[in-house]
Parts: C-alpha cells; sequence; structure tokens
C-alpha cells in the first residue's frame, strides 16, 4: 500500500508543474464566481443545483484534460519503464495513478465549499441534496476520472488520450439529451446508463444505492479495461 | 556450476513484436559476480532481452529467471534484486535530482533515515554531490547518466543490468562511468550492452555476442579471440623494377608458416601491400622477411591486423545490421 501512495502523491505534485491543473482551477473558480453574482442578483431561492450542474458540464472537459497524461506522457517520454520494472504491479500503478488525480479532484471540489457556504447565509439552505449532491458529484467525477485514466492507457500521445476520454465520458454525460429522439426500448436502456438519470435522484436528496453501483461500476470497468491495456504493453 | 551461484538464467527465450521476431530461442546462465557485455549490432535483441529480465515486456515463448525468481510468476520478487538502466535513460525531468532520488528510494521501499543514509551513498559513488540539487532537465547528459545509475544502486541490488550505460558520454566521463562500473562489478552481477568493443576487453568477464535475435557467441574475451581470431599479417614492400611480386606469392604460399597469402590494392603507387593469413606453424614473419630479402625486395613495413573482438564481431553478425 505504501507504493500506491508514493506513487499518488507524485502524480499529485506532478500536476503543478505543468498548466493543465492551473486551467482547470481557474475554469472552476471563475465559474463559480461568475455564478455567485447570478444567484446573488437573480435567485431569491437559494440552492446548490445550479452549480452541480456547471460543473458537472465543466467536468466533462476538465476530467479528460487532467487524466490525459496519466499513463501517456509516461510513455511518450520513456519512464514507465522505470516505473513498471520498480518492485509493483501494474494494479498498483495504476491504483496509484488513479488516486493521485482523484486526490486533486478532491481539492476542486473543497474548492467550492465556500461558496456554498456564502449561498447558505443568503437564505435557508436544504443541506439534505447539498450533501447528496457532493456525493453525486464525488462518485461521477470518480467514473470520469477512471474513464480518462483508461483512455491514457491506449496511446502515447495525450491529445489521443484526450479526445478519447471526451468522447466517452460525454457519451455518458450527454446520451440523456437523445432520450427524446430515441426508441422507447433503447430509450429506457439509454436512461440508466446515462450520467443525468442518476445524478438526478441524488440531487434531490435521494441516495439510491443503484446509483452508488452504477457509478462505482463504471470505475471499476474503465479501470479493469485500463489494466488489460497497461499489462499488453501494446505500445513497447 | 553451482545452482545457487546461478543469477540469471535465460531458457529458449523468444519474443515477437507482431510478424517481427526479435529475440529467438536464447539462453544462457550469468553467475554471481560476473560482468557480462552484451555485444550486437542495432536491432540484435540486446534491449529487448533486458526488458525481458527486467520483467518489463514478457517473452513470447521461454523462460527466464532472476535472483531465482521466475520473471513471469513473480516479477515483483525479481524487480527487488534489479537495479535498472534502461536504454536512453528516462528521467522525471522536472524533478530535482534530490527529489527524484527521494522519490525512486520510496518506490524500492526505503524510507526515512535509510534512505537518506542510501542516498548520501550513491550519490558519493556516482559522483552526483554538485549536482544534488540541481533539476534533472538542466544536467548535461553524463550527469543524467549519474542519476539514472545512482537510481538503479539505491537499493544495492544484487544484479544490475544496464542499457548502454556509456552512449553519448565523452571519452572523460565514459572513463568515469566505466571504472564505476568496474568497481560496481565487484560485488555484483553485471550485464551492460554496449556498441563499444574495446569497453568489453575491458571491462567484461565475459561476453554475449547476439546477431538477429540469436546468441552467437557466449565466452571471454580471452577464449573469443582464441577460438576465433583470425589474425592476419598486412605487408608492405617498396615497388621495385627488380621485384617480381606474383613469384613472390607463389613462393611464399608454398612455404609451411603460411597459409595464404594475397595482393591487395594500394592507395601508394609506389607500394606493394599483401595480406598474410599464418599457419599454426613457425613464425610467418620471419618466413616472410627471408623471402623478400632474398628476392632483393625492401620492407617497408610489417604488422599484425584484427583478431581483435572487433573482427570477431563483424564475423559473427555477418556485418548484418537490421532496422
Ligand atoms: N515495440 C516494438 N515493436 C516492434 N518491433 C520492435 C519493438 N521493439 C523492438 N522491436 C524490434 O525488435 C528487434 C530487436 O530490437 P532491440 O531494441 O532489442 O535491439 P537492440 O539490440 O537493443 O538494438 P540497439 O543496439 O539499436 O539498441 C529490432 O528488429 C526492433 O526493430
Ligand atoms: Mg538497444
Amino acid at each position: 500500500m505504501p507504493l500506491v501512495v508514493t506513487i499518488a502523491s507524485r502524480q499529485f505534485r506532478s500536476f503543478f508543474n505543468g498548466p493543465t491543473a492551473y486551467i482547470v482551477l481557474a475554469l472552476v473558480l471563475f465559474s463559480l464566481g461568475f455564478l455567485f453574482w447570478e444567484t446573488f442578483f437573480l435567485y431569491d431561492r437559494a440552492s446548490l443545483r445550479e452549480m452541480f450542474n456547471l460543473l458537472r458540464a465543466i467536468l466533462v472537459v476538465a476530467t479528460p484534460a487532467l487524466t490525459m497524461g496519466l499513463i501517456a506522457e509516461e510513455k511518450r517520454t520513456g519512464t514507465i519503464e522505470l516505473l513498471l520494472t520498480m518492485p509493483v504491479t501494474d494494479r498498483q500503478v495504476l491504483l496509484g495513478k488513479y488516486l493521485g488525480v482523484l486526490a486533486f479532484f478532491m481539492v476542486l471540489i473543497a474548492l467550492t465549499f465556500p461558496y456554498a457556504i456564502t449561498v447558505a447565509t443568503l437564505g435557508p439552505l436544504d443541506w439534505g441534496p447539498v450533501f447528496s449532491g457532493y456525493l453525486g458529484l464525488f462518485l461521477q467525477g470518480a467514473a470520469m476520472l477512471a474513464i480518462g485514466l483508461m483512455a491514457s492507457t491506449i496511446s502515447d500521445n495525450q491529445i489521443v488520450a484526450f479526445f478519447v476520454g471526451l468522447m466517452l465520458i460525454a457519451a455518458f454525460a450527454m446520451i440523456g439529451m437523445l432520450l427524446p429522439l430515441l426508441p422507447v426500448p433503447i430509450a429506457s436502456i439509454a436512461e440508466y446508463v446515462s450520467f443525468t438519470y442518476h445524478f438526478d435522484g441524488l440531487s434531490r436528496g435521494v441516495i439510491d444505492l443503484r446509483a452508488i453501483l452504477y457509478y462505482l461500476s463504471i470505475a471499476l470497468i474503465a479501470g479493469l479495461i485500463a489494466l488489460r491495456s497497461l499489462e499488453s504493453r501494446s505500445w513497447s | 556450476m553451482v545452482e545457487s551461484d546461478v543469477m540469471i538464467r535465460a531458457e529458449s527465450l523468444s519474443k515477437r513484436y507482431g510478424e517481427a521476431e526479435a529475440l529467438r530461442d536464447a539462453s544462457f546462465a550469468i553467475k554471481r559476480g560476473e560482468i557480462v557485455g552484451f555485444l550486437g549490432p542495432n536491432g540484435a535483441g540486446k534491449t529487448t532481452t533486458m526488458k525481458i529480465l527486467t520483467c518489463f515486456i514478457a517473452p513470447t515463448s521461454g523462460k527466464a529467471s532472476v535472483a531465482g525468481c521466475d520473471v513471469q510468476l513473480d516479477p515483483v520478487g525479481a524487480r527487488k534484486n534489479i537495479g535498472y538502466l534502461p536504454e536512453h535513460n528516462p528521467l522525471y525531468t522536472e524533478m530535482l535530482v534530490t527529489e527524484y532520488l527521494e522519490y525512486a528510494a520510496a518506490m524500492r521501499g526505503i524510507r526515512g533515515n535509510d534512505a537518506k543514509r542510501r542516498i548520501r551513498a550513491v550519490v558519493e559513488e556516482t559522483d552526483l554531490g554538485p549536482k544534488f540539487g540541481a533539476e534533472i532537465r538542466e544536467l548535461s547528459k553524463g550527469y543524467r547518466q549519474r542519476v539514472g545509475l545512482a537510481q538503479a544502486l539505491l537499493h544495492e541490488p544484487p544484479i544490475l543490468i544496464l542499457d548502454e550505460p556509456l552512449s553519448g558520454l565523452d571519452p572523460n566521463q565514459a572513463r568515469g562511468v566505466r571504472e564505476l562500473i568496474r568497481e560496481l562489478g565487484r560485488e555484483r552481477t553485471v550485464i551492460l550492452s554496449t556498441h563499444h568493443l574495446p569497453e568489453v576487453e575491458t571491462t567484461c568477464d565475459r561476453v554475449l555476442i547476439i546477431s538477429g535475435g540469436k546468441i552467437v557467441a557466449d565466452s571471454t574475451p580471452q577464449e573469443l579471440k582464441r577460438s576465433q581470431g583470425r589474425e592476419t599479417l598486412a605487408l608492405c614492400l617498396k615497388k621495385l623494377d627488380g621485384f617480381d611480386g606474383d613469384a613472390f606469392v607463389r613462393a611464399v604460399g608454398d612455404a609451411e608458416e603460411i597459409r595464404s597469402v594475397r595482393p591487395v590494392a594500394s592507395e601508394e603507387p609506389a607500394e606493394l601491400h599483401f595480406e598474410i593469413i599464418p599457419s599454426e606453424r613457425g613464425d610467418a614473419r620471419e618466413r616472410l622477411f627471408h623471402e623478400v630479402v632474398a628476392r632483393g625486395g625492401v620492407v617497408l613495413g610489417l604488422e599484425r591486423r584484427g583478431g581483435g573482438l572487433e573482427d570477431i564481431f563483424r564475423s559473427l553478425t555477418g556485418g548484418k545490421e537490421r532496422s
């Protein structure tokens, strides 16, 4: 386990060496600032729904940007060979990488707490949906990051990894919008695989075990595919 | 050979990349304390073999074990015993030398005071002191190579696998690193690959020559020279009107000290050049000298050629180059 932590902490710190992490942080903070003024002037009912929706939209682009380099960059520079000849298993490497980016994502989420607290001072805030909303945000982010990690294992090119990740994540995030266009039997399946369907319940304050299982299974399946892809050493 | 003395064993290793066969049925055993030079033309399969031994890639068929650990069944166990310097020496260039070594130590399970002590020791061993606080990206190639070596030594591994540790170093740096390897090889088993042949003669106890994915020679540099070496003599005579080169060749060719003789083209118009392969009997040089003088010729030069590793390398690998 300590090796996983070593890998995670190196990954976490390395975010601060490149521009991506700063761009993502700036994007989130800027949107929150914008949202704050809008809320302040236009709404009289305190709620974080707007914030959650905006964050989820930002995450569609931000998560593949955060994950694109996880494995792809190590492949490009060749450091993957050092990493994978240390006394660790491929699984530990992926887990470490994943925990590193997940930690960064949690910092990102934590940055929204002051906003939530400010909104709470403006009017009576129903904390139930806030907590379950944050849980949903965390779970959805965890699933998105796992998909991004998977994309990062298939190429030694970060840009390729970014677009593959973006396409897959966007598919899960946006399939909900296509529902009216789909024939009924397919639509009900599509609804079940969409992020929106599961998040909506959580953001209303309903902690549904199925939603939690849904996000965790996506993360697990993506992780297993990533492991297969890494183990194949198909790039080397 | 006592089994426990074998640190690295490869049995019929083969590796295919799609259609291409990078390694074919390679077998060898390396004992504790040996420094083995891995030689071969570009694309011969040296790096591929090292990647298999470090459990980075799996062989398509065959088996290998390192320090008694099967590379496929117990890769983590095998890796614990190996210090590895991959080809092109990849490094996290954005890190400081200290940070990088701390990270590498942590990855090897060395922490706290042990880590400090080991880092200090390898920095000393590799002469990294002056660059300890520098960013890796600022370092010259020689210093980067030392960082790569320092990383490989942190956990005091019994086995070192070094893929072209001297490539791209200037002669001074190369000498330093070569001495370091010699030093390290006193207590450790070392495999290093190189294209630099004198390297092998001065540094290695043993050479493995690989060509087209096959092991074509496996012995000591001295033995290799004895069994494979074809020493030739290069004779240079002054071109004189009274001297009949063809008659000389016929006469010398019949001598028992000489196996064969042939004239070779000369760039100097005033000289005649011959290549002579001596036989095992007597001294061909003495005979040549007498023959020339007896025919009124003048010897301008007589020197021994070849028989060095370079020639052996060329003949064993057929001068073949694969991409
Ligand atoms: N990832 C790969 N995909 C396809 N072929 C590969 C791959 N890696 C190596 N090869 C091929 O395998 C063969 C052996 O390569 P290897 O890198 O082991 O050679 P080498 O002896 O280390 O050569 P060099 O002296 O140039 O470093 C070469 O023909 C090479 O083209
Ligand atoms: Mg090589």
